[in-house]
């Protein structure tokens, strides 16, 4: 098992090379000289020169990219066009925020999706999995955004309960969870945020739960009379790995996809980040969030491979 | 005599084909039939949309705007510069139908096509393939496509490819993972053995085990095609103004939520609807095939 974990550690290190590397390409896919998408659009030619010399754009690609990655290691990303301040000061401050809202929703939507799978799996051909399935199939199909636009419409515009945009006193501030005036700016986002790993990772519990309450050794226990709420913990615990994995993988898409739900409720978090980046052509900045947060995602990901070698001993003993 | 021991003289009913099976098992599945019935008139409607309505979906009217549904004629309302609310959701259908469908269908085209070969010659090809997927992999689905789409600029090609490159590593995987199953197994081994090419192969004996598995997870992905399109067209980075998109009708109507949330909700819901169509589609056929998840 140790030396599964210790290969899985060490494959991070190609993937997180080559997410720099599709990073680092990204300035390459903006029309025109990528000097020219690094400054504003009216510098001077001599401007441009100075650029292409500082970003050691006249220098071979490959160099280019080892200089990059090297600065990048360091913590330099590069300053913002807009702000002017560090990129790794802008994203770290955004990606708190996020963080906040993406682990509010994660335990909404996984604390309900166990308890609808499970009971979809219970009642196993009766109406109940009938609404639990079409309720989660509806989950995945609602576009996101509009939800929470109609959130909006309805909790605070026309119920006039929660607060429609912002993140609570100014945008600099920080996010506390202890604070009611901070917790209701999180309210809605975090709502609309958990529809869609609710609809995922309910599907995937019923579909877990139910391939294994077919398997052989559930009918063993049932035949030696094992009460029903023993035989679903027996299942529970064997469909867990599966359930974990989609789990970790929806954990990851909320903190680095959060980029629409941020826009809608205007909450200052990477999604936000990023969407001002683009309307601002803001290519520094758009870069090094893409480059943080898809870092991130690899390193949950790893989390999850690992907390699942721990979950499933069929994966120790190998 | 010698006529009982001919084969022809035994009257054997030949089983049913695959074809044949699953579509006599979606004939007694009502619930996917109506989802494949509203698909079938989304499209007619996208189709036939001229026919449908009178009104230029382009044609502004400074003194209708924002009118609630009824509203002289206009069946679903007016939008926020007087264009007619039913034709413009009927016109941005083809946006959404296409948007939604074509980049799956490119992304099976070269990720099927690339985890076939990663799964039939296995060993140097498939590290080369496989390990390049897993980089596009560690990439959050809508992070990867915001970026793409971010950096060309806004626009219908770049949409389209930013949408291609999300879907191809998790088709690729599919595809290469059926692949390597089949590729086990005795009969491949015996076709080898008999001296057929790689190629006659893969067209003979692979292709019809592993299409089904990679198509319907396909078909599942049409709905996520659709969201994320109407999601780019939201930020602004998809199809551009005046070109009628059910995303960004939403974003054009996000401002007069307060003055006319039903109309400004109508874009959504067309959304909402074609999306849970092609899932509900999807989990059918995956019943129908018998294809776990």
């Amino acid at each position: 098992m140790w030396i599964y974990i210790a290969k899985r550690v060490l494959y991070t290190i190609p993937i997180s090379l080559g997410v720099s590397l599709v990073c680092f390409c990204l300035v390459y896919l903006a029309p025109g000289d990528p000097a020219a998408s690094l400054i504003p659009p009216d510098a001077s030619a001599a401007d441009i020169a100075t650029i292409r010399q500082l970003y050691g754009f006249d220098q071979p690609v490959p160099v280019q990219f080892a200089r990059w990655l090297w600065r990048a290691s360091h913590g330099d990303f590069g300053t913002s066009l807009q702000t002017g301040r560090p990129v790794l000061v802008e994203v770290s401050g955004a990606l708190a925020n996020t963080a906040s809202l993406a682990a509010g929703a994660a335990i909404i939507a996984f604390a309900l999706a166990l308890l609808a799978g499970t009971l979809a799996a219970w009642y196993r051909g009766r109406l109940i999995e009938r609404v639990i399935t079409t309720v989660s199939t509806l989950g995945i199909s609602m576009p996101s955004y509009w939800l929470g636009i109609v959130l909006i419409i309805v909790f605070a515009v026309k119920l006039r309960w929660l607060p429609a945009t912002g993140m609570g006193n100014g945008d600099a501030a920080t996010f506390s969870w202890f604070d009611w005036n901070d917790v209701r700016f999180a309210v809605l986002p975090m709502l609309t945020m958990a529809l869609l790993p609710l609809g995922v990772v309910m599907r995937s519990t019923r579909a877990a739960l139910a391939d294994t309450l077919a398997q052989d050794f559930m009918q063993v226990l049932r035949a030696k009379g094992l009460a029903p709420h023993a035989l679903m913990r027996h299942a529970l615990r064997n469909a867990l790995p599966q359930v974990l994995a989609v789990m970790g993988l929806q954990l990851g898409y909320l903190t680095g996809g959060s980029i629409l739900i941020e826009t809608i409720f205007t909450w200052p978090g990477t999604g936000f980040l990023l969407s001002k980046a683009i309307l601002t052509r803001d290519v520094p900045l758009l870069q090094g969030t893409v480059l943080i947060l898809a870092l991130t995602f690899v390193f949950i990901n790893l989390a999850v491979d690992v907390l699942q070698t721990f979950a499933d001993p069929r994966l120790q003993r190998q | 005599m010698s006529a009982v021991h001919s084969p022809a003289a035994v009257p054997v009913a030949s089983p049913p084909g695959y074809l044949h099976t699953i579509a006599r098992r979606l004939q007694h599945d009502y619930l996917t039939l109506f989802f494949i019935a509203v698909l079938v008139l989304t499209v007619l409607a996208a189709c036939c949309a001229p026919l449908l309505t009178h009104y230029d979906p382009f044609a502004t009217g400074l003194l209708g705007r924002l009118k609630p549904p009824g509203w002289q004629g206009h069946l679903l309302g007016t939008d926020d510069l007087g264009r007619d609310m039913f034709t413009r959701l009927l016109y941005g259908a083809r946006m959404s139908l296409v948007m939604g469908v074509m980049p799956v269908a490119l992304a099976l085209a070269i990720g099927g096509t690339l985890g076939l070969l990663a799964g039939f010659y296995g060993g140097a090809v498939n590290m080369a393939i496989m390990r390049t997927m897993d980089v596009f992999y560690a990439f959050p689905s809508v992070l990867l496509a915001v970026a793409i789409s971010g950096m060309i600029g806004g626009g219908m090609t770049s949409g389209l490819t930013a949408l291609t490159l999300v879907f191809i590593p998790s088709l690729c995987r599919i595809a290469e993972t059926a692949t390597a199953q089949v590729r086990a197994l005795d009969f491949v081994e015996a076709a080898q053995a008999t001296g057929a090419s790689s190629l006659s192969v893969i067209v003979a004996h692979v292709l019809g085990n592993v299409l089904p598995a990679v198509f319907v997870f396909a078909s599942s992905l049409i709905s996520v095609s659709v969201l994320l399109a109407a999601g780019l067209s939201f930020l602004g980075l998809g199809v551009q103004p005046p070109t009628p998109d059910w995303g960004q009708m939403l974003a054009g109507l996000r401002q007069a939520i307060y003055l006319q949330p039903l109309v400004c909700a109508l874009p959504g819901l067309a959304i909402c609807i074609v999306s849970f169509s092609f899932n509900m589609v999807s989990d059918g056929l995956r019943h129908a095939m018998d294809i776990r998840a």
